[in-house]
């Protein structure tokens, strides 16, 4: 069996839980063994998610209980075990979400198996599951192969488009996880959650980025906010404006924040760090504003503006608005 | 109480990747400590600073250069390294039990590690070393203390920030943001010439994952500077975006 962890935020699936199923009914095809996904919450979130996922996949295994909604990996872990054991999984698939990233490699090594982590592509070649994923910041791709059964996979997000529902409707059947003292012991309580009142950066076609050359919050907002919004973008950071606490964690890109690759990449005063590249050297079209000419973002642009961002955001906008 | 913290030698994060005849060519990369676990050196020297640890030990895995990122950790203040030594590449799962072993023989009840390691983009090495120690994870560290029996800390999830408490002992991945780290002093890396080092070869691990083939794809970019004043170079910019790349 293939079993694709499905994630939701509060009952609600997140986008990355369609792109599982996408990868996983690939997968579950070309092995020739059913799919199933597993739901993991509280009883409400589980239940609302468990629901309006079983119109994506045959069976959806549905595991509540509160250690589960807090999200901490040790519960996470022993329930994708336990069920992943029970239904005698040859892959579990999941999310390369912050809290999959930690959590495949448990399961793959409690259960026994191999971990292909963060893959941007994933198949069968020779009865082998083998896959892509980008080395080295990014710069560069290896092909690996998993050398042991079962196979741990965590698909970037954003890497497969969103499957479309099936012609059947799902079963849910409820599991009961035996949890153990020690998958108690990370306590969690959650501070300063971003809001999320925009199109999510990990959806979204197009993504304008701000550096510290905005100067301030203000401009920030004003410039990068505000193109953004006339573009219908999400809005994201460069790490020096999260540490200068002008903008949430949420919101950055690159080695230690989000990897994005949308249609259009508009980076606005940010200098183009290897760390910064490699969370955005995927996205289509790169647009740079930066009043440095030797800003190493140039090198990945393929449209420039040398100027000062405050000059050229308007003018930009203004452009944008009389386009016919 | 004894802090294990986890050094990888990986490629310079400027360094040039070139393109060899099996892809990737590695050939002309300088190597350095990884960016990510100098982070996780500077935490567990603040604690033994600030009197929560008494020894702070180096543990590196990897081909005999991997001794320089560990000669780093010594300069920064480390007391004494390990290295396990290997050709082999080796993925995380693969090299997990085997890092293990030396933390327990160390009596450690706090390994630090970086979050990502710069050579595979890896983020499985921090949870799968707890996993093996049958510990409790705290990734994407921002703050890091230790309070009584246990730690707290702040950490990155994907919605934002959360708070974390948790007993020791633990595993912890530290990033960018949990603390600036320090430079060597001249003094320190010459007292770490003389730290203990010592070298074992690593016993047989076999890999998990095994890489068929790694490539540079090449971005065609393309690199239009528009000029002119900032209006006409604006309209310019809003039409190819419309006309050209069709992204409007
Ligand atoms: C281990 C590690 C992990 C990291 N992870 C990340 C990460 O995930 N994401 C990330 O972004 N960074 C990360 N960094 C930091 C990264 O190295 C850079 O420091 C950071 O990206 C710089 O942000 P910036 O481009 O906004 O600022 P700067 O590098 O300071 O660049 C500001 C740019 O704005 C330009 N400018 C100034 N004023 C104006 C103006 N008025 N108009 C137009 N342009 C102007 C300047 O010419 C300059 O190029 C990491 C670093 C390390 C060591
Ligand atoms: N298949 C793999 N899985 C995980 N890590 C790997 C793999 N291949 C290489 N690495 C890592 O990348 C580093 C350089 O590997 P290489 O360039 O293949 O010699 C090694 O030290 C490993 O840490």
């Amino acid at each position: 069996m293939v079993l694709i962890v499905l994630d939701h935020a509060a009952g609600t699936p997140r986008r990355t839980a369609f792109e599982g199923v996408r990868a996983g009914r690939r997968l579950a095809e070309a092995l020739g063994v059913p799919l199933a996904g597993l739901v993991l919450g509280d009883a409400d979130g589980a239940a609302a998610a468990a629901t309006a996922l079983a119109a994506f996949v045959p069976t959806v295994y549905r595991a509540a209980d509160p250690a589960l909604a807090a999200g901490g990996h040790e519960a996470r872990t022993r329930a994708i075990v336990d069920v992943a054991r029970s239904v005698g999984a040859r892959v579990v698939l999941m999310a390369a979400s912050r809290s999959g990233q930690a959590v495949a490699p448990r399961v793959a090594l409690r259960f026994g198996g191999a971990l292909l982590e963060d893959v941007t592509d994933v198949r069968v070649e020779a009865g082998a599951i083998v896959a892509e994923r980008l080395t080295y910041l990014s710069r560069a791709v290896a092909t690996v192969r998993a050398l042991a059964e079962p196979v741990v996979v965590s698909v970037k997000p954003g890497a497969f488009a969103a499957a479309e529902a099936s012609a059947a409707m799902g079963a849910v059947e409820d599991v009961t996880i035996a949890f153990e003292e020690s998958d108690r012991v990370a306590q969690v309580e959650p501070a300063g959650r971003a809001a999320r009142d925009r199109v999510a950066l990990e959806e979204a076609d197009v993504v304008v980025c701000g550096g510290r050359g905005l100067g301030d919050a203000d401009a920030f907002e004003a410039h990068v906010v505000g193109l953004a919004d006339d573009l219908g973008a999400a809005v994201a950071s460069t790490r020096a404006v999260v540490d200068a606490g002008w903008r949430p964690y949420a919101e950055q890109v690159g080695q230690t924040g989000k990897s994005v690759a949308p249609k259009l990449y508009v980076g606005l005063g940010l200098s183009g760090a290897v760390q910064h590249l490699s969370g955005m050297n995927r996205s289509g079209v790169i647009v740079a504003v930066n009043k440095d000419p030797d800003a190493p973002i140039f090198k990945v642009a393929d449209y420039g503006v040398v100027g000062d961002v405050r000059e050229v955001v308007p003018a930009l906008r203004a452009a944008l608005a009389a386009l016919d | 109480m004894t802090i294990v913290t986890f050094v990888k030698h990986v490629p310079d994060a400027e360094a040039r990747l070139g393109r060899g005849p099996d892809g990737l060519d590695l050939g002309g990369a300088s190597f350095a400590l990884d960016g990510m676990d100098e982070y996780g050196v500077e935490q567990a020297l603040r604690l033994r600073e600030a009197g929560a640890a008494s020894e702070v030990v180096a543990l590196a895995l990897g081909p005999a250069r991997s001794e320089e990122a560990l000669r780093s950790a010594l300069a920064l203040g480390a007391d004494r390294a390990v290295l396990l030594e290997t050709d082999a590449a080796l993925d995380p799962i693969a090299q997990a039990p085997a890092l293990a072993e030396v933390v327990r023989e160390a009596g450690a009840k706090l390994v630090l590690v970086g979050g990502k390691q710069a050579d595979w983009d890896s983020a499985a090495l921090g949870p799968a070393l707890a996993e093996a120690l049958g510990w409790p994870l705290l990734d994407w560290a921002t703050e890091l203390a230790v309070e009584g029996d246990g730690i707290v800390a702040v950490h990155d999830v994907d919605d934002g920030s959360a708070r974390w408490a948790a007993p020791l002992p633990a595993v912890v991945t530290a990033q960018q943001g949990l603390n600036e780290p320090r430079y060597p002093t001249l003094p320190n890396i010459m007292k770490a010439k003389r730290k203990p080092l010592e070298r074992r070869p690593l016993a047989a691990a076999s890999a998990t994952v095994e890489t068929i083939h790694v490539e540079r794809p090449a971005h065609a970019r393309r690199n239009v500077v528009l000029d002119g004043d900032v209006a006409t170079a604006a309209r310019e910019l809003a039409r190819r975006l419309r006309d050209e790349a069709k992204v409007l």
